[in-house]
């Protein structure tokens, strides 16, 4: 077949549509959102029944693929690396049920934080979970194991997480597609008692993981992408996980003398370990995100082997790699261009101009500015920018849902105002239940939900709540008299500055909802 | 044949559509070809870039080693000096010569114009303008830049003008029309 030219996220999507699946589930998340837009666009056009509506969080979302799964059928399930904590309840007991139908879970990690508030490392997860993970090192690689993920996922019956980092996501290349495959057809257990996790079939169930635990390995040492390249000068071995082999192999345009264990399968093959370890005089260990393999390798006593890595300082213990610090790693020397001249000034990405979150950040910073001890919990999306100079109008950023929630706890500990700043999409994701807490409460907090009808930062996908926002408030308790909505426009700020100033003022939950479509959302639809 | 590129700009200026005609004309030139780009966050109105490299050999990396670049296409003064660390020394820079100011601290245009009479190997154009007086709109900017880049670029030039036809076609014969004359526009100045 002809080359497509795919990001990394486009040939996961590619393979999976390739391999029968039935679903895809998932939260929008950098880097990881163009996997659910490409099985949306191309099983529309392709004219296949593939489940595809975005789920209002990464643990719905990881639910419904198990569900998917139980009845026979091929699901894949995509987040960012901190949907995974979202998604850690299903994730990781969705190994102790096992699966029927192929069930792969992608996480898409973002070391460096391009776009996400921590680098945390998703092939934690799936050692936590105790199930087979792939890591792709490049786009073709990301094509093919996808298949083989879901393969390795119905041969042992057990749930695969593929692993890709940001550069992986998105970056293209020509990709080679496989035939194409049926969907499994409906098929039903006979015995269910995989899935009910009661204490008493579970401790059988933990049983049956641990002992597949040697299958999973064979399975990662007769792989055909970990692979061993022998070497001749010993003096250096190298081990190379992911995409982290290309930027070692970029190091050596005439090919390479010292023995490499490319790694892409896990968990590790010890076998392979030993044979580096013990044939080099010394192992460097080159992993895109946290020193996961090399801190095995150590051990904690770390006293018994010549390993170099993240965590002896020849790599740097945080960000993403790339040619130049593999390059410093080997001993190479960098013949950089010149310097950046002074001149160059950082160039922030801001709010778009005429958006509404800045109205509403505009009337809200006006009146918080009257009371000296306010506090604004911000959350995830475009209205984090706020943050940043002119607005400088949040004091917190952590997780999804975390604004309500911690403005409740402050309050509770003794501020006033407690304000709480959420978009739309973010509040339906993880803010609803936090709100019922302070509703349960009688919390004296001001909760303002800004309602630009989509999942803005990302692009701009479907928002589980649009329409129906304040039903939702509504109904989880919150008095009708302090829902409070409008239009966030310049022409109205006088009258949203006084509704802002008499919820603050009222003791007990209050919700404002600015709304005002995404300028860009409103951009695209006229187009 | 090899072309490190980097691609420069502020988020929503264009450079994606560069990159998806080189990427157009390297496949129908039968090139290996890689291309990272900047996607989420910095979108907003941040510096965005891309690193395409094309090759008639495979390609490892993504990412453009330091000091490897071939060439550096900005639609943005600045953002073109960003990336001098990558720039070799035989490199050039292709930019446009109009600033996009959406920062405070913008530098003074005399500074960046000081900074480019050090680089030896550059096209500096006021690609909008042109864009403008060929096109009757600055939209098609980022073909004129293009088409200035093309003679620093070992791809044929009628293959490039096939990839702007092929990516531009389904938005109409008369959308093709504008940015095959914006390209052409772009090339006959940098010949000059």
């Amino acid at each position: 077949m002809e080359k497509q030219l795919l990001l990394g996220d486009e040939a996961i999507a590619r393979a999976a549509i390739d391999a029968g699946i039935s679903g895809v589930y998932a939260y929008p998340g950098t880097p990881s959102t163009e996997i659910t837009e490409y099985i949306q666009h191309y099983s529309k056009a392709e004219n296949k029944n593939i489940a595809s509506k975005w789920a209002t969080n990464e643990k719905t979302a990881m639910e419904e693929a198990l569900g998917m799964s139980y009845v026979g059928k091929r699901a894949l399930c995509c987040m960012k690396h901190v949907g995974m904590n979202v998604a850690a309840d299903a994730f990781v007991n969705s190994a102790m049920t096992g699966v029927r139908g192929g069930l792969v879970v992608l996480a898409a990690d973002d070391p460096s934080m391009h776009s996400s508030q921590n680098e945390q490392d998703s092939r934690f997860y799936g050692e936590f979970a105790m199930i087979p993970m792939c890591e792709p090192s490049n786009q073709q690689e990301a094509y093919d194991m996808t298949r083989y993920a879901f393969d390795l996922s119905e041969k042992f019956s057990i749930p695969v997480l593929l692993r890709i980092t940001t550069r992986l996501a998105h970056s293209r290349a020509g990709v080679e597609r496989k035939e194409e495959r049926e969907q499994n057809s409906l098929s039903l257990p006979e015995n269910s008692s995989n899935f009910i996790l009661l204490p008493a079939l579970a401790r059988k169930r933990y049983k049956d993981l641990l002992n597949a635990q040697k299958d999973y390995e064979k399975s990662s040492l007769d792989s055909i992408y970990n692979i061993y390249l022998e070497g001749s000068d010993k003096s250096k071995g190298i081990i190379a996980s992911g995409i982290a082999f290309n930027y070692l192999m970029e190091n050596f345009p005439n090919g390479i003398n010292y023995p490499i264990l490319k790694i892409s399968q896990y968990p590790l093959p010890t076998e392979l370990f030993k044979k580096i370890t013990e044939e080099c005089d010394e192992v460097i260990v080159m992993e895109e995100g946290a020193p996961f393999i090399e801190q095995q390798l150590r051990g904690l006593l770390d006293n018994c082997l010549n390993i170099k890595g993240r965590i002896d300082g020849t790599l740097p213990r945080d960000g993403e790699l790339n040619p130049d610090i593999v390059a410093k790693a080997l001993g190479f020397s960098n013949q950089e261009g010149s310097q950046i001249p002074e001149l160059v000034t950082p160039r922030p990405p801001a709010m778009c101009q005429g958006c509404g979150h800045i109205d509403m950040y505009n009337a809200l910073t006006e009146v918080a500015r009257k009371y000296a001890n306010h506090r604004v919990f911000g959350d995830i999306g475009c209205y984090t920018l706020g943050a940043l100079p002119p607005y400088r109008a949040i004091h917190s950023c952590v997780d999804m849902g975390a604004s309500i929630t911690m403005a409740k706890g402050a309050s509770d500990g003794g501020l006033w105002p407690a304000i709480a700043v959420i978009g739309d999409s973010t509040f339906t994701h993880s803010g609803m239940t936090g709100l019922l807490d302070c509703v349960n409460s009688k919390s004296n907090v001001t909760i303002v939900i800004s309602d630009n009808e989509t999942t803005g930062m990302t692009g701009g996908q479907d928002s589980a709540g649009t329409g129906k926002i304040e039903e939702i408030v509504k109904g989880l308790g919150v008095e009708p008299d302090h829902i409070r909505v409008f239009e966030p426009l310049k022409k109205n700020m006088e009258l949203m500055k006084q509704i802002i100033d008499e919820e603050i003022n009222y003791n007990g939950v209050s919700v404002i909802i600015p709304r005002r479509e995404c300028i860009q959302t409103l951009k695209r639809k006229k187009k | 044949m090899k072309a490190d590129i980097i691609l420069a700009g502020v988020g929503g200026q264009g450079i994606l559509s560069i990159a998806a005609v080189l990427g157009q004309a390297a496949l129908a030139d039968s090139l290996y070809l890689k291309q990272a780009e900047v996607h989420g966050m910095s979108q907003r109105g941040g510096d965005v870039q891309s690193n395409l490299r094309l090759s008639s050999s495979p390609i490892f990396s993504d990412l453009i080693p330091k000091g490897k670049a071939d060439l550096i296409i900005s639609l943005e003064p600045m953002e073109a000096l960003r990336y001098l660390p990558w720039l070799s020394e035989t490199g050039a820079i292709v930019t446009n010569s109009q600033p996009f100011i959406n920062i405070a601290s913008y530098p003074e245009m005399s500074e960046i114009e000081k900074e480019y009479s050090k680089i030896p190997n550059k096209v500096v154009i006021d690609a909008e303008a042109i864009a403008k007086e060929e096109t009757g709109t600055i939209r098609t900017a980022n073909m004129v830049i293009l088409g200035a880049a093309a003679p620093f670029i070992d791809i044929e030039f009628s293959k490039i003008e096939s990839a702007v036809r092929s990516i531009f076609e389904r938005k109409g014969e008369e959308i093709v029309e504008m940015n095959i004359k914006a390209l052409h526009a772009g090339y006959n100045k940098a010949r000059k």
